[in-house]
């Protein structure tokens, strides 16, 4: 630890950290721009200047740029000299030359880092006389609005969007005070990440579209602390609510996971909650003579009735894994652990099984994603963590970048001294590999990428294993492989900190075996001596915790659909769960047939509900409360935002019988307690509740912000009498402005805001240091622990896993909900399949053309796209919510279809959206 | 039907002019305050505003007759007639003018003063009764200030029964026709007023309901035709106060021929009445303390020395000394 | 003695005689609805939402009114036309909830909502004094005649393309090297 002193007073700092970082570490104010607690200084807008002295002697002192300057032992600075205090009004009136007078209309007004820099330095009335520089702006896509006559040419985005996430298509352009941020031509930012620019951005260049369509300033938002349910990575994110509609979502700061960043999936696929899809009241299929099959809506009590009646007697419940752990225990009360069945796949359910094992296991570690971004050595198993995961990619970005910071280290150069770390590193990257059917999208920054079907990756995977502990591995097979697999091996084994990453999207248990061993291979070599990071993507927001709850009682999908179609049922609650994702339509429509009642809970309307008997709505993430388990275990609370139309009930509410005699109100809190108490798994979840004594438990967190405004005209169309602020008898937080205020306390933290920092930088208020942990945050409480002995690995055939198909997921249109939200579907694609050239030619199939694909009694037509980079033999299928991948899932037979212009020039169309990575040769 | 006194057109008369006169104050007093206040005062209602009191009356009485639930409402209702019925009461020995009043007695004079201590039990009970603490502090100064100012309320009105030899109200008007008593005893006059103003508690004297402090005093709880009484009652008293004024200092209806003596009466009283009014419109409310102070160590002492030397000087002038 | 007597008994007389010399005096009274006060331009009466002097609604639905506003009594919704003018979707105020404190026209940065001298707004029926975009927005310019907040704003409308606004340089061609 060094001292230094600031204006007199004497702080402790880390001396490998500069003093801008260290002077807001501490809670000092000093303006800033390009300087980002996670892109490091690179000393481009002079506006963090302060004086620095020699010694204690020294009186006069000279003006440096506190980003720039390292916070070393004994450094005396002042931030209040009034040389330093008119350097940096003079710099903000000279960044504010060409600004436009455009605040009332811009949407980062109220929460521009900008505003508050500027009143910060003191500047407040233009004295340039001359004329303002305008641009013209570009249409960047359904996601960014770009306004650029309001840049300050701070070059945050393009440090941001090419440096940091990897984008290729945003730069500076033009010269000298023409520089022009943009890309070369209009069209769509192409980057998954590129909704961070709207944070990263100090002023309104890069705005949120989405949002601006139902704009609404930052103090008029009503938010809660909420995870994103668009994966299973577990991100913070903090959506806002207006007039009863959710209007955005913002990155919620958490150490271990996101950090400062969301992925363009999780902030832009809120849409859903208010799509025409959305499912708005309670309908029953009447079964009158007169009028069967009609469809009739039905009052909230009418439907808790109906839905009482029909789940009187053998009742089978079928759980969800993109809903609450709350939710699916509420089913698993009312129908009995013997009734409870797991909602998942077969092949998912063993694949979780499977990586729930491995994370049990001792001498191995699931990495969060903050560790990820410290591995200097990456090896990426068949997942497209892209675009099934997509935070891990970036966090993979940041891994490969450090070989620079080591090569900086051993240069003696600080680690926040961006431009010289990336000056010196030149293209020097950790290594990253990747084993995957198809060119993914972090290929550009991979040591090599390996192209091979499953059974392709498993051999390879084994060979590595070998090579690296013969105990453990078996040889590779083909020479291709011996060389690659050498490579990968020796990498991982000189790496300090290696880390293996895949996921269950591929369906192959065998592949998870085969990944784990290299993991326990590498045991033997750990430099660290610690356990060995290697982590499971997971698709859902809540997959680990359904099944983590399977290990506590129930069955699979299929033993569930199995006993419904033996006719042994009386009825099936099936909730929040799309059964056609999950199974084959033959399953399905077999167990429909022989079940009386289908009760369905759900948000979206869909096809397979469009089949249930009763139809109940259910509230979505940001209208209950509810606790998401992530890929590591990692149990989450998230809040609920608003009180939904009162139609809507989450569906622990619908699913919990109302008992008249109990006096005990059921709450999400209470579900979640009792569960913790009785159910070994959950043991240690209820650590997530609010405390229940001293002040925090008597007084509740405001979820609108102490500026909110319209409380007395939002509703007085309707009634000029002021309704009560609904209670919320189910949090710590309540839907108003009183109550506990955040501003020194982040446990419950939605919004950041601190005095003079009304944008989304007042994060470092609330961070022990820049960077560090959130004040009395809570991270979630880890629900696996490492109890199971290291595992001696059995040895896996390449042969367990020989399909040929495989499945392609994007992260526009995977995920069942997000896909709803119109500014997703504007980026997403239809079905399609898949082929690489020579398997084109040989079943003469055309590019952009049409194929059919059949599999027993399944047809479907889908455009073709031929890839380069694609593993030999290998045959692509994306189901974009078209196509059944179950029906198709055990090998295909394709054949062309003969040409029309009019298929091949939509089709063409489409894929013109599709961003995928295919002239990418790796970086070899 | 005669003029004379207790014949019941005599009564009624008396009656009905003291209620209408009474009633008719709050408009006067609303008007004249608005005079002296540079302001207009009710004129809306009729000519002049006149109807105001109609207007009023109809409120008053169409009010809701609450009585509160936390209340006693036995003393609670009875407190309201009881100010009524003693000030009316002692309008019975006022001798109005020649043939004009309803007993003449030779007691009148503590008749009046009985009367008057009387009417503190209204405003304690009304201020107990209500069960509300602005109301009890209202009762409890009410109590105190009646108490304190009735000793030489009676005090300074017995260099009046001295000079006349009487208790008899019309004698003591007959004895002034040579001279009003205003001359010799204008101490206690000035005594007599401070203590009257004090008694029937208006400003500056309205310690008991001062609103700034305490809400309304005793009548906080009070509404509708219960509230009209304690109010109809204050304005009753500020008559009563104005004739007695009249009777015991001025001569009564005495005064030249060329109009009637109800009609002198008549006019001394208003002359007075509206003197009251100003002094709300000029005079400051003391502080209750103040007003305890002055009562005890400067009118008492003051009113005895009066009474002394007006004792003196009956005695000299009967030769006795 | 003598100073009691004056403290007391003359400062009161005089008092009395001052009051009552007021009677004399003219009163103050202005007998409205008989006789119309004189109302002046900045009396903070009956909020109205003006037009920009090309007739165009003033209002750019910035939110800073609804955040100053003490009592909360004003809601709106921005909302964009295809041009990329912001103008509110809606625009309420309830004036029963209104103290006519005036913020929201010192807040408004296009001096678009105004107060007005008009102060007779009683309504019998208290739902009657929630007042709509429809019920506010008048047909001309208000107290301030000449003021265009687009023609200073760098955001691109209909009518104004980029660098057309005051003070504002013709927009830059990226491609050009020239300095």
């Amino acid at each position: 630890m060094a001292k230094i002193t600031v204006d007199g007073i004497v702080y402790e700092v880390n001396p490998q950290n500069n003093l801008l970082q260290e002077c807001l570490s501490h809670g000092l104010d000093l303006p800033y721009f390009c300087w980002h607690p996670c892109m490091g200084s690179v000393g481009a807008c002079r506006q963090c200047a302060v004086k620095q002295y020699r010694n204690a002697d020294d009186k006069t002192g000279v003006v440096v740029m506190s980003c720039m300057t390292p916070a070393s032992d004994g450094a005396i600075i002042s931030i209040a000299d009034a040389q330093a205090v008119k350097m940096r009004s003079n710099v903000i009136e000279s960044l504010m030359i060409s600004h436009p007078h455009d605040c009332p209309v811009c949407e980062e007004g109220g929460e521009c880092h900008l505003q508050d820099m500027t009143q910060m330095s003191g500047h407040n009335y233009r004295r340039y006389d001359f004329k303002k520089v305008t641009h013209r702006n570009q249409n960047l896509g359904p996601f960014i609005n770009h306004e650029m006559n309001r840049c300050i040419a701070c070059y945050r985005c393009v440090r941001y969007y090419d440096d940091y996430a990897g984008g290729k298509d945003l730069a500076a352009l033009g010269s000298h005070h023409h520089v022009y941020f943009g890309r070369h031509e209009e069209g769509t930012l192409e980057n998954e990440f590129s909704g961070n620019l709207v944070e990263v951005c100090p002023t309104g260049v890069f705005t949120d579209k989405t949002f601006s369509e139902h704009y609404t300033r930052k103090w008029d938002l009503q938010t809660a602390p909420s995870v994103c349910t668009g994966c299973g990575a577990g991100c913070n994110t903090t959506p806002g609510e207006r007039y009863g509609t959710l209007r955005r979502i913002v990155n919620r700061y958490h150490h271990d996971l996101n950090g400062y960043f969301l992925c363009d999936r999780g902030r832009f696929g809120y849409g859903y909650n208010s799509s025409d899809r959305r499912i708005t009241e309670a309908s029953l299929v009447s079964t009158h003579d007169d009028e069967k099959g009609v469809r009739k809506s039905l009052t909230t009590q009418e439907a808790q009735r109906q839905f009482d009646a029909m789940t009187a007697g053998d009742v089978v419940g079928i759980g969800s894994p993109r809903t609450s752990l709350e939710n699916n225990l509420a089913l698993r009360a009312r129908v009995g652990v013997k009734n409870f069945y797991a909602g998942f796949s077969a092949e998912q359910q063993r694949c979780v099984q499977a990586v729930i094992a491995i994370n049990r296991e001792q001498g191995l570690h699931c990495p969060d994603i903050r560790t990820l971004e410290q591995a200097d050595c990456v090896l990426v198993v068949n997942e497209d963590i892209t675009n099934t995961s997509p935070r891990f990619a970036l966090a993979l970005r940041q891994a490969v970048r450090n070989r620079a910071s080591q090569l900086a280290t051993d240069a003696r150069i600080p680690l926040w001294q961006d431009a010289a770390v990336r000056e010196l590193a030149q293209n020097e990257l950790s290594p990253l590999f990747i084993l995957s059917p198809q060119g993914t999208r972090l290929d550009d920054v991979a040591t090599d990428t390996f192209l091979g079907t499953t059974a392709q990756q498993i051999a390879l995977l084994a060979a590595v294993a070998n090579i690296i502990d013969a105990s453990v591995g078996n040889a590779a097979t083909d020479t291709h492989g011996e060389e690659g697999a050498r490579r990968i091996a020796s990498a991982l084994i000189t790496a300090r900190h290696p880390c293996i990453v895949s996921g269950i999207s591929a369906g192959s248990e065998a592949l998870i075996h085969a990944t784990a061993n290299v993991a326990r291979a590498l045991r033997k070599y750990s430099v660290q001596s610690d356990a060995i990071d290697v982590c499971f993507a997971m698709p859902e927001s809540n997959t680990m915790g359904l099944a983590l709850l399977m290990e506590e009682g129930g069955g699979t999908l299929d033993d569930a659909l199995q006993r419904l179609a033996r006719g042994e049922a009386d009825a099936a609650i099936v909730l929040e769960n799309d059964l056609t994702l999950r199974t084959t339509p033959e399953a399905i429509d077999a167990a429909l047939s022989r079940t009386p009642a289908v009760v369905v809970i759900d948000q979206l309307h869909n096809e397979f509900n469009a089949r249930a008997q009763l139809l109940l709505p259910s509230t979505s993430f940001a209208e209950q409360n509810g606790t998401l388990v992530n890929y590591e275990g990692r149990a989450q609370s998230s809040h609920q935002v608003f009180q939904a139309d009162a139609a809507l009930r989450p569906g622990y509410e619908w699913l919990t019988p109302v008992d008249p005699l109990s006096l005990v109100l059921t709450t999400s809190e209470t579900i979640l307690y009792h569960s913790a108490q009785t159910l070994s798994v959950l043991s240690g979840a209820e650590k997530l509740l609010p405390p229940r004594t001293g002040i925090q438990a008597l007084m509740k967190s405001p979820r609108q912000s102490h500026r909110y405004s319209g409380r007395t005209a939002m509703n007085a169309n309707l009634n000029v009498h002021e309704k009560k602020q609904p209670a919320d008898r189910e949090s710590a937080m309540s839907f108003s402005m009183e109550g506990l205020p955040l501003q020194k306390d982040a446990s419950l933290l939605s919004a950041a805001w601190a005095p003079a920092w009304n944008s989304n930088q007042a994060i470092s208020k609330f961070q022990d240091e820049i960077n560090g942990e959130l004040k009395q945050g809570c991270k979630g409480v880890h629900l696996l622990q490492r109890t199971l002995e290291p595992h001696v690995a059995a040895r896996v055939s390449s042969s367990a896993d020989n399909s040929v198909v495989y499945f392609i997921d994007h992260i526009f249109g995977s995920e069942e909900l997000s896909a709803a939200s119109p500014a997703i579907t504007a980026r997403s694609v239809g079905a399609y399949l898949c082929v690489g050239e020579a398997d084109a030619q040989r079943l003469g199939l055309q590019q952009h053309g049409r194929a059919e694909i059949s599999s027993g009694a399944h047809t479907a037509q889908l455009p073709v796209l031929i890839r380069q980079r694609i593993a030999p033999g290998a045959i692509g299928i994306y189901c974009g919510g078209e196509i059944n991948r179950h029906a198709f899932a055990n090998g295909v037979s394709i054949s062309a279809v003969a040409e029309d212009s009019n298929v091949l020039v939509r089709s063409r169309q489409m894929f013109s959206e599709l961003v995928i990575s295919d002239s990418q040769q790796g970086r070899g | 039907m005669v003029w004379e006194v207790g014949s019941p057109l005599s009564i009624g008369a008396i009656l009905f002019t003291v209620i209408i006169v009474a009633a008719m104050l709050i408009w006067v007093e609303r008007r004249l305050l608005g005079l002296w206040q540079e302001r207009l005062g009710p004129n809306r209602v009729g000519p002049f505003g006149l109807l105001q009191v109609v207007a009023d009356m109809i409120k008053i009485f169409a009010k809701e007759d609450w009585v509160p639930p936390f209340a006693d409402k036995f003393s609670f209702i009875l407190a309201p007639p009881i100010i009524m019925i003693v000030i009316l009461m002692s309008f019975t020995v006022i001798p109005f003018a020649p043939g004009v009043g309803v007993i003449d007695s030779d007691i009148g004079v503590l008749f009046v003063l009985a009367m008057a201590s009387l009417g503190a039990y209204s405003v304690m009970l009304g201020g107990l009764a209500s069960n509300n603490k602005y109301a009890l502090l209202g009762s409890l100064r009410a109590a105190a200030q009646m108490v304190s100012y009735e000793v030489f309320m009676g005090i300074s009105l017995l260099g009046v029964v001295a000079l006349t030899g009487s208790f008899n109200l019309r004698e003591i008007v007959i004895a002034q026709t040579d001279g009003w008593y205003i001359i010799p005893q204008f101490i206690g006059f000035l005594i007599f007023m401070i203590a009257g103003i004090a008694e029937s508690h208006r400003l500056p004297f309205d310690i008991p309901e001062a609103e700034q402090e305490i809400v309304a005093g005793y009548h906080t709880e009070y509404s509708g035709m219960k509230f009209g009484m304690f109010f109809v009652g204050e304005y009753l008293g500020v008559v009563l106060i104005s004739s007695l004024l009249v009777v015991l200092f001025f001569g009564g209806w005495l005064g030249p021929a060329f109009l009637p003596p109800i009609v002198w009466f008549m006019l001394k009283t208003a002359f007075f009445i509206a003197f009251f009014i100003l002094l709300r419109a000029a005079i400051p409310r003391p502080r209750y303390d103040q007003l305890m102070t002055y009562g005890w160590l400067f009118l008492l002492p003051l009113s005895l020395l009066n009474l002394m030397i007006t004792g003196a000087f009956v005695l000299w002038q009967e030769g006795g000394m | 003695m003598i100073r009691l007597i004056k403290d007391t008994l003359i400062s009161q007389v005089v008092t009395l005689w001052r009051v009552f010399m007021h009677a004399f005096a003219k009163t103050d009274t202005v007998e409205y609805p008989d006789v119309q006060p004189q109302m002046f331009s900045r009396w903070r009466g009956r909020i109205i939402l003006s037009r920009d002097p090309d007739g165009e609604e003033r209002c750019v639905a910035c939110n800073l009114c609804a955040v100053a506003c003490p009592v909360d009594c004003i809601a709106l919704q921005k909302a964009e036309d295809d041009e990329g003018r912001w103008y509110p979707e809606f625009f309420r105020i309830n004036f029963s909830r209104c103290i006519m404190c005036g913020f929201c026209e010192e807040a408004c940065p296009t001096n678009a909502i105004q107060l007005t001298p008009d102060f007779e707004m009683a309504e019998y029926v208290r739902q009657d004094m929630v007042w709509e975009k429809e019920d506010l927005l008048i047909n001309g310019t208000g107290k301030y005649h000449d003021y265009n907040f687009y023609r200073v704003a760098g955001k691109k409308i209909g009518g104004k393309d980029k660098g057309e606004a005051r003070n504002e340089a013709p927009p830059v061609d990226v491609r050009s090297l020239l300095p």
